[in-house]
């Protein structure tokens, strides 16, 4: 029973961080109807600023800055403006491949300009454990647990609560009705973008200590935060934040008690399951279609 | 232009069968991974290209292919048993998987294929008694047929630009049929085509299951060309490139993927000259190609041809597209 809340809580901690993954990656997907094949790579690349910048001489603390600021700066402004705003107008698939050979190109830059080793990243926190009834509960699980949920709750509240945050949902939800409500409409695009940018920095801050920062973690970042969207609810950012932490500890649960082997096809199955019998996702609404 | 695409179609066919004589091994080889590539990408071009369903599983069809010879050789059937054996069994994936996923469409049926591929990645990995595991199969023999022996590159090549030319003149075929003309209302308009008294449903998966067997015919030319497979090769990576070979070649022209496919296997070996940067370039010239013609090239040449003849300014958005006969 003790193994078993360990594995629970270390896997909320990474479903906590699959579910920032896949919180931008709706947003952006409700906004601009963009399906970035890129969002993994989105949270690789950061970790490379961090270091980068660490090589140049700045403290950790400052190095994180840099790297949220670059990532939104890259990763949103960026982004939107030379990839996605030229190709919108060309429908979903053609933007499809842009994104998959974007997430080749920041692949293979993050290896050629720095390096093709996995390296250490900083950790927020020492390593240490805490026992309690006896589980083992490490630190670092603990902080980003509350990172992750911290940053969230803060998205929600500016989602839900402030005016902002209530427009870019009316933008997502209804962009001509948005527009005719005296919204501006390509703004908030473009704060989702930025919101993504940010949001994947703070994964990759929170990921690369554990995973170690390595120019092929966005593959399976990138799956995850697919899988979480779509097993929550493609428009929904709720659903995105529910998917993200029952993919991390389905995971790891599933790795520990049924096969190890096959950890990776279990989410798959659910994904599976999900659409075929829940097409809009265990929170998602479902969406008419037009003739 | 229809009888200069025929001057451009026979003068390419004479290169395809000249130009061997003139190549190095190396250059053989890529030009016959052109040719069996060239057959799963009319496989997803039928999907995508024509009933409009993007597919990410290509290349997990490819892989089962391409074990389904490379299991069945060594054990003594003849090639071309085992050749026919990879698309049949293809074709029955294909109609399961697709039977409850169609049911979704577009970007979920993306997710549902991406999915399976991993799927079939992990299969493969995993159940190292029948697929060798992480180490693969090694040496899958190139056939002899009719006392024909295709183990020099050459001959290897014949036999994979003849597999290539018969399965793509019998898609050519199927497409002129009043029945492959339906799959090309089910993209155009599925609801028009399901009101015109078309079992939209049974087109869309007989689409998905025929794109999916020739998938699997590309993976048996596949295993003894390469005669090393392993899981990594038939993982997202290679759908991904798959699609790309269709997008890229222009999705619903019949002749796109043979364009596509000669970009994707050819552009990333020429851009060797930019040393260790030639993905990074390959990707970025992708990037530009999709924001200046998204329709592909195919789509260009149609859309630059289109205002040559009548002098005036093409359609402003030729966009995604594609022509609505084949040309």
């Amino acid at each position: 029973m003790a193994s078993f809340f360990q594995l629970l809580v270390s896997g909320l901690a990474t479903g906590a961080i699959y579910a920032l993954i896949a919180v931008g990656f709706t947003l952006v997907w409700q906004t601009s109807q963009t399906i970035n094949f890129a969002q993994g790579e989105f949270v690789m690349l950061p970790a490379f600023f961090i270091l980068a910048a660490m090589n140049a001489g700045a403290p950790f603390w400052l190095a994180c800055l840099i790297g949220i600021v670059l990532s939104v700066v890259i990763l949103g402004l960026l982004f939107k403006f030379i990839i996605v705003d030229p190709m919108l107008k060309y429908g979903v698939l053609p933007l499809v491949i842009s994104t998959i050979a974007l997430s080749l190109f920041l692949k293979e830059g993050a290896k050629d300009f720095y390096s093709s080793q996995a390296q250490p990243f900083p950790s927020l926190v020492p390593a240490t454990d805490f026992h309690v009834f006896g589980i083992v509960v490490s630190l670092q699980s603990l902080v980003v647990l509350a990172a992750a949920t911290a940053t969230v709750v803060a998205l929600h509240v500016l989602l839900t609560k402030t005016r902002l945050g209530r427009s870019m949902q009316a933008t997502a939800q209804n962009p001509t009705l948005a527009r005719i409500l005296g919204i501006d409409v390509n703004r908030m695009v473009l704060y989702t973008f930025l919101i993504n940018g940010a949001l994947v920095a703070i994964a990759s801050i929170l990921i690369s200590p554990i995973y170690l920062a390595k120019f092929t973690n966005g593959e399976t970042l990138g799956i995850a935060a697919f899988l979480a969207a779509i097993i929550g609810g493609f428009n929904q950012v709720r659903g995105a934040i529910l998917g993200g932490v029952i993919l991390g500890v389905l995971d790891n649960l599933s790795a520990a008690y049924i096969s190890a082997q096959y950890r990776g096809a279990f989410p798959l199955i659910i994904l599976i399951v999900v659409i075929l019998f829940r097409p809009q996702g265990l929170l998602g609404r479902i969406e008419e279609r037009t003739v | 232009m229809s009888r200069l695409g025929a001057v451009v179609v026979i003068a390419a066919a004479i290169f395809a069968v000249v130009l061997p004589f003139f190549l190095k091994p190396f250059g053989l080889y890529l030009i016959s991974m052109w040719a069996v590539l060239t057959v799963a990408a009319i496989g997803l071009n039928l999907t995508l290209g024509y009933a409009g369903q993007v597919s990410l599983a290509q290349g997990a069809f490819v892989g089962i292919g391409a074990y389904t010879v490379g299991l069945l050789l060594p054990i003594g059937v003849p090639f071309p048993i085992a050749f026919v054996a990879a698309g049949l069994l293809c074709f029955v994936v294909g109609w399961i998987l697709g039977y409850p996923a169609l049911r979704v469409q577009h970007h979920y049926l993306a997710f549902v294929t991406l999915a399976f591929n991993t799927l079939v990645f992990l299969v493969l990995r995993n159940e190292e008694w029948l697929t060798g595991g992480t180490y693969g199969i090694n040496g899958t023999p190139r056939p002899t047929l009719l006392g024909w022996s295709t183990n020099k590159p050459l001959d290897f090549y014949f036999l994979c630009l003849g597999a290539m030319v018969v399965l793509a003149a019998a898609t050519w075929w199927m497409l002129r049929s009043p029945w492959g003309r339906a799959f090309v209302a089910l993209r155009e308009n599925p609801i028009r085509a399901l009101s015109l008294g078309l079992d939209t449903r049974r087109y869309t998966l007989m689409a998905f299951a025929i794109g999916s067997s020739l998938g699997g015919l590309s993976g048996a030319l596949y295993a003894p060309l390469v005669q090393f497979i392993e899981p990594n090769s038939f993982a997202l990576g290679m759908s991904f490139n798959l699609l790309l070979m269709v997008i890229v070649g222009g999705g619903g022209y019949f002749f796109g993927p043979f364009l596509g496919a000669l970009v994707a296997v050819l552009l990333p070996e020429w851009m060797r000259v930019t040393q260790d940067y030639y993905l990074m370039v390959y990707a970025a010239l992708i990037m530009v190609m999709m924001a200046f013609c998204p329709s592909g090239l195919l789509g260009l040449v149609d859309r630059v041809g289109r205002r040559l003849r009548s002098g005036e300014q093409g359609p402003a958005a030729a966009a995604f597209e594609p022509q609505s006969t084949p040309p």
